[in-house]
């Protein structure tokens, strides 16, 4: 077993660092406050390749492994969570099914441009009906000579107001469940296709989250992503990657909690030392330091079997449950050694707490993780 | 001309931040402490970058140090450089400026025909600013320091210098020595399309005192004139002084104490 990252890994993780400390984190407390979508850094993170992390090059992207995209991702979340997600959900779950399961046309045709982040990817699969029961969706495509005509409204989708291409679940066959789930590669702009309300969220603000409505869409059937009826497979491959990529995310808030604890409790001084020097804060950061190293491994486990290409028992899914609760523990702490400070938006740790929060739910709850972890073992 | 050759040199420094000295050796502690590219030596990348994609070129990045300083040719190759030269060898450890610009300037010469030589004014960790004019001084080269901008026209180039209290143009025949300060440019990202390559190996040449046919006498700590009398970190406890009185009394006084110190 080597714990050593390759050259390339290395490297790749240095280039995420170094743009994110100096074209993220300076803006990253105002978009988040502001609640704004960051334009002008993902214009930028495009032209470096972060759109395409894993996408093959003769596809347009970096042909890069899963293990360093979990590093870029960290590294993006260390500095501006928000950033870290629109990244991830690009990647994983719109670009990845694409490639994994699209037409030759229809990768010539569509993941050029995601690959490239020329067109920014979402992914549509939650209704207000339908979140950790996939299945019980009500958005229906009626095939109506070469086209399906799709009628229905998804919710809560990141980067739904701003991305051009997306990757929408609709039912072909709706008495068959989840087997009569189909997906669409839908392109923004068609008549029928309109963005609803953006949210006002807890954390993860500056992504804008985005109701899509879909009133008599005309989508042309070659815009099916894989088989008919095959959506539910499509999707649950796309949401394992993108498992990985939400604990990176993790990752990334946890450290930023800990590293701010680490500087602040050298800082702050109470009773004539610096509060480093109290047990009580060096357990508290001990704890956040040994939880974190821990999911990083779980992470980078999932990671390397992907790429390995050997199927998951259940470790995506336990690297997502386990990483977003160390997030959370770590940003309680971190605002619990802050104190009063913690809990004012000057110190970014109220930031962490907040994306933490988030991070726990979307992509799966923590407790659908553990539905799929128990089925794993009981099935 | 034919095709134009830029040879850039860079330096692998300790991350400023963590910088610590040992006052036994007086020596840097570079142990444990993170190796990044030095600050102009980025920009003189970015420098030559903008010559290539201006007027064609083929860039070659030139660093020595222990065999870890390989990374920062790694991290050079991301931002588009398209060769580069690692000279790693025991000899070489504990060279001076002097020594440093010796080898370069042999590594140069040995790396096939140039027209322009780049480097960063000066590295963060030594703060010297000598190896550049050194190269140019071995290979006995026309030189221009502290570049703030470069414009290239058959075969010369053109290099603005802000000085103090004015502006200098100078132009000079190709090939020569420019090192450049932060301000010339806003260096590029190294690119993650560009990860693979960067580190397959395909780009990277290196060299040791044997390729270049330098005996081990000349070479290292031995053969470098410079000796380090004293090393130390600077005093941050002293603070700032009020001076009283009226705004006469205050400016007679600091007048006084400007002299005392003799700033004016």
């Amino acid at each position: 077993m080597d714990f050593d990252f390759t050259k390339q890994q290395k490297l790749a993780r240095k280039i995420a660092r170094n743009f994110a400390e100096k074209e993220l984190e300076p803006f990253a407390q105002e978009r988040d406050e502001k609640a704004e979508f960051p334009v002008e850094a993902v214009k930028k993170i495009a032209e470096l390749g972060f759109m395409g992390i894993t996408i093959p090059k003769e596809y347009g992207g970096c042909g890069l492994d899963t293990v360093t995209y979990v590093l870029i991702v960290e590294e993006l979340a260390r500095y501006c969570a928000s950033t870290a997600i629109i990244v991830a959900v690009h990647n994983s779950v719109a670009a990845y099914p694409v490639y994994l399961l699209g037409t030759e046309a229809q990768k010539k045709k569509y993941l050029f441009d995601l690959a490239s982040g020329k067109k920014l990817g979402a992914f549509a699969l939650t209704e207000a009906n339908a979140g950790s029961d996939p299945a019980s969706i009500r958005t229906t495509a009626e095939l109506k000579g070469e086209n399906h005509v799709l009628n229905g409204v998804k919710t809560f989708i990141t980067s739904g107001g701003t991305s051009d291409i997306v990757i929408v679940m609709a039912s072909t066959d709706r008495s068959k469940r989840g087997r009569g789930i189909t997906a669409f590669i839908v392109e923004k702009g068609i008549k029928g296709f309109t963005v609803g309300k953006k949210e006002n969220k807890i954390g993860i603000r500056a992504s804008d989250t985005c109701e899509l409505i879909f009133e008599n869409c005309v989508v042309p059937s070659e815009n099916i992503l894989g088989k008919p009826g095959g959506g539910l497979f499509a999707a649950l491959k796309a949401l394992s990657y993108g498992r990985i990529g939400v604990a990176a995310q993790a990752l990334g808030v946890a450290r930023c909690a800990m590293e701010e604890c680490i500087k602040y409790s050298r800082e702050r001084k109470q009773f004539g030392k610096q509060i480093s020097d109290f047990q009580a804060i060096q357990w508290m950061i001990a704890d956040m330091a040994t939880e974190i190293e821990a999911a990083r491994l779980l992470t980078l486990k999932a990671a390397g079997i992907k790429d390995e290409d050997r199927p998951f028992s259940a470790e995506d899914s336990m690297a997502k449950l386990y990483a977003s609760e160390v997030a959370m523990r770590a940003a309680t702490k971190a605002v619990q050694i802050h104190g009063g400070y913690g809990c004012m938006k000057d110190y970014k740790v109220e930031r962490c707490f907040r994306d933490a929060k988030v991070i726990e739910i979307y992509e799966g709850t923590s407790e659908i993780q553990r539905l799929i972890i128990a089925r794993s073992l009981l099935k | 001309m034919k095709g134009l050759k830029i040879i850039v040199a860079v330096k692998q420094v300790p991350g400023t931040d963590e910088v610590r000295t040992d006052p036994k050796t007086n020596s840097l502690i570079r142990q444990g402490v993170p190796g990044i590219l030095n600050p102009e030596d980025r920009n003189a990348v970015e420098a030559a970058l903008c010559l290539k994609e201006k007027h064609g070129a083929a860039v070659t990045a030139l660093t020595m140090g222990p065999p870890e300083a390989g990374d920062v040719l790694e991290e050079v190759f991301a931002m588009g450089v398209d060769k580069g030269i690692l000279l790693t060898d025991m000899a070489f450890a504990g060279s001076d400026t002097l020594i440093t610009a010796f080898i370069l300037s042999r590594a140069i010469i040995k790396s096939g025909r140039f027209d322009l030589i780049l480097c960063g004014r000066h590295a963060i960790d030594g703060e010297t600013a000598q190896v550049g004019p050194q190269i140019a001084g071995f290979m006995d080269l026309p030189q221009v320091t502290y570049a703030e901008e470069i414009v290239l026209e058959k075969g010369f180039i053109t290099v603005r210098r802000d000085l103090e209290d004015c502006q200098e143009w100078v132009k000079v025949k190709l090939p020569a020595v420019v090192t450049v300060t932060s301000r010339i440019n806003r260096p590029r990202y190294p690119s993650l399309y560009n990860v693979q390559t960067a580190c397959d190996g395909s780009l990277l040449t290196t060299w040791g005192a044997e390729d270049l046919k330098v005996p081990a006498s000349m070479l290292g700590l031995d053969a470098s004139p410079t000796v380090i009398k004293k090393i130390f970190e600077p005093d941050h406890k002293k603070r700032g002084e009020i001076i009283p009185g009226d705004e006469k009394e205050m400016a007679a006084s600091l007048i006084e104490k400007l002299k005392g110190v003799n700033v004016i």
